[in-house]
């Protein structure tokens, strides 16, 4: 019409793909599913930095909030530190598990995800990864300096640390099904709270076992073994789980 | 080779809760034809949409692709199917740019740079192809869900009120958009109030009655 219009968009579009055979296979790799998820959760994650340093900054006055409650004599901080610190992870943890799928499911991306030709499981897979990045990664890494209130010495600290990178993406598995289950429910966050803490409960008996274990002389190598085990079938069984879960939530 | 009917609904039925929203439907498509459903607020026009995307299993009946029958979340459906819903499935954080580039990744290789832009002049947004989603309005974001039809290039479209929000302009390249994928031998299921701008001899219709 008007010399200003820009052009037609006919002229962007790319060659028709034939319509009789499907280019099955092409796009089947897991990883490359992994890598997108991964990547596009990241960079949103990234623009809404806020929201990050909000769960971050929850853990801390958590867990500084027990030293202001109870005595502040050093026995008693010691035997209270591991406790704390990995109950307090877990809040964090459940604090952060809406975002994972709420946002996706409220704009449409989900179902653009599960329509997408990619297998969802690598998908929801990628989801989780930067979930953990996001939210159990910053937290296992404070944890270690917030531990110093609490008298804790370096070789606790060091299996503080180890066991919650062991632990916190347990909890990123973990939620991710109660996050995806909980979908689309009316007073999902609650019901959410209600569904994974109970789930939660082995990750942090082993996890504060292991700082506790350390704290009394013995090894805590049985611990982080069996948080280590927990974490491989959780990796494998929960993108299948999660995959599925989406699907009930978008039928 | 004989023709075949591309996309085919029998007997459709779908539920909601208690409610019987159809039944009976059946429907079928020739490459290079469009079906445009029609009916009243609460029909079941998304729905059937959903269904024939394969997000939704029908209560009876199936969606046929390509002679073969299909399930919810089918694979082979899922490689020709371009959905576009109410939603725009847009990141609000990110720029148009970054959410189509996103996009075509998942659904296929890249896209180079510059058919981005390309896409994005196409629609009118290029000078606001660097802005967060956030600031568009309800009709650009509309825009940039063309923009994505078109570089993600799918047999079946699958669109739900694809004029919502779209200024004359917008109506206008969706008409051609259309024109130009139902002539390459694409196919087109939409639900729509209104009469979609794209030349009538391509269009079928489908009336859904009044909820029971």
């Amino acid at each position: 019409m008007s010399a200003t219009k820009p052009p037609p968009l006919v002229q962007a579009l790319a060659p028709q793909p034939a319509l009789a055979e499907g280019n099955a296979g092409t796009h089947a790799s897991v990883l490359a599913a992994i890598g997108w998820a991964l990547a596009r959760d990241f960079r949103v994650a990234m623009r809404s930095k806020g929201e990050l340093g909000v769960q971050l900054l929850f853990y801390v006055i958590v867990v500084s909030l027990f030293p202001l409650a109870t005595s502040p004599s050093r026995e008693t901080l010691a035997t209270l530190g591991p406790g704390v610190l990995w109950t307090s992870a877990l809040l964090a943890s459940l604090l952060s598990l809406p975002r994972l799928f709420a946002s996706d499911y409220h704009d449409g991306t989900l179902e653009q995800i599960a329509l997408s030709p990619r297998p969802l499981a690598g998908l929801v897979s990628g989801k989780m990864a930067a979930h953990w990045l996001t939210s159990g990664l910053p937290v296992a890494l404070m944890a270690p300096l917030l531990g110093a209130q609490y008298a804790l010495d370096a070789p606790v600290l060091a299996t503080l640390a180890v066991s919650l990178l062991l632990g916190t993406p347990i909890l990123s598995l973990v939620g991710a099904v109660g996050a995806a289950l909980t979908l689309g429910a009316r007073g999902g966050g609650t019901l959410l709270a209600l569904l994974v803490l109970p789930l939660y409960a082995p990750v942090l008996i082993f996890g504060a076992g292991a700082v506790d274990a350390v704290r009394a002389g013995v090894s805590a190598a049985p611990h982080l073994s069996l948080l280590g085990a927990g974490l491989l079938v959780a990796l494998v069984g929960v993108p299948f789980a999660v995959a599925a879960a989406v699907r009930i939530a978008l039928d | 080779m004989p023709v075949q009917n591309a996309i085919e609904g029998r007997r459709l039925a779908a539920q909601r809760g208690y409610a019987r929203l159809f039944e009976g439907i059946g429907f079928s498509l020739q490459p290079g034809e469009a079906l445009v459903v029609s009916g009243p607020n609460g029909s079941g026009k998304t729905t059937l949409l959903r269904i024939v995307a394969g997000l939704t299993a029908p209560a009876d009946g199936e969606v046929r692709w390509q002679g073969e029958p299909t399930s919810a979340f089918d694979g082979r459906l899922r490689e020709a199917v371009a959905f576009n819903g109410h939603m725009a499935a847009l990141k609000d954080e990110l720029t148009a740019e970054e959410n189509l580039d996103a996009w075509t990744a998942l659904n296929g290789p890249r896209a180079p740079r510059e058919s981005l832009a390309a896409a994005l002049d196409a629609v009118a947004l290029r000078t606001r192809r660097r802005l967060p989603v956030r600031v568009l309005s309800q009709g650009q974001r509309r825009r940039v869900g063309l923009a994505r039809l078109a570089l993600v290039r799918r047999p079946l479209w699958i669109l739900d009120e694809p004029l919502t929000a779209l200024d004359a302009d917008g109506a206008n390249m969706l008409g051609a958009l259309l024109d130009a994928h139902l002539a390459q031998g694409g196919l087109c299921v939409a639900a729509s109030h209104q009469p979609l701008p794209v030349e009538p001899q391509r269009v079928r219709r489908l009336e859904l009655g009044a909820p029971a």
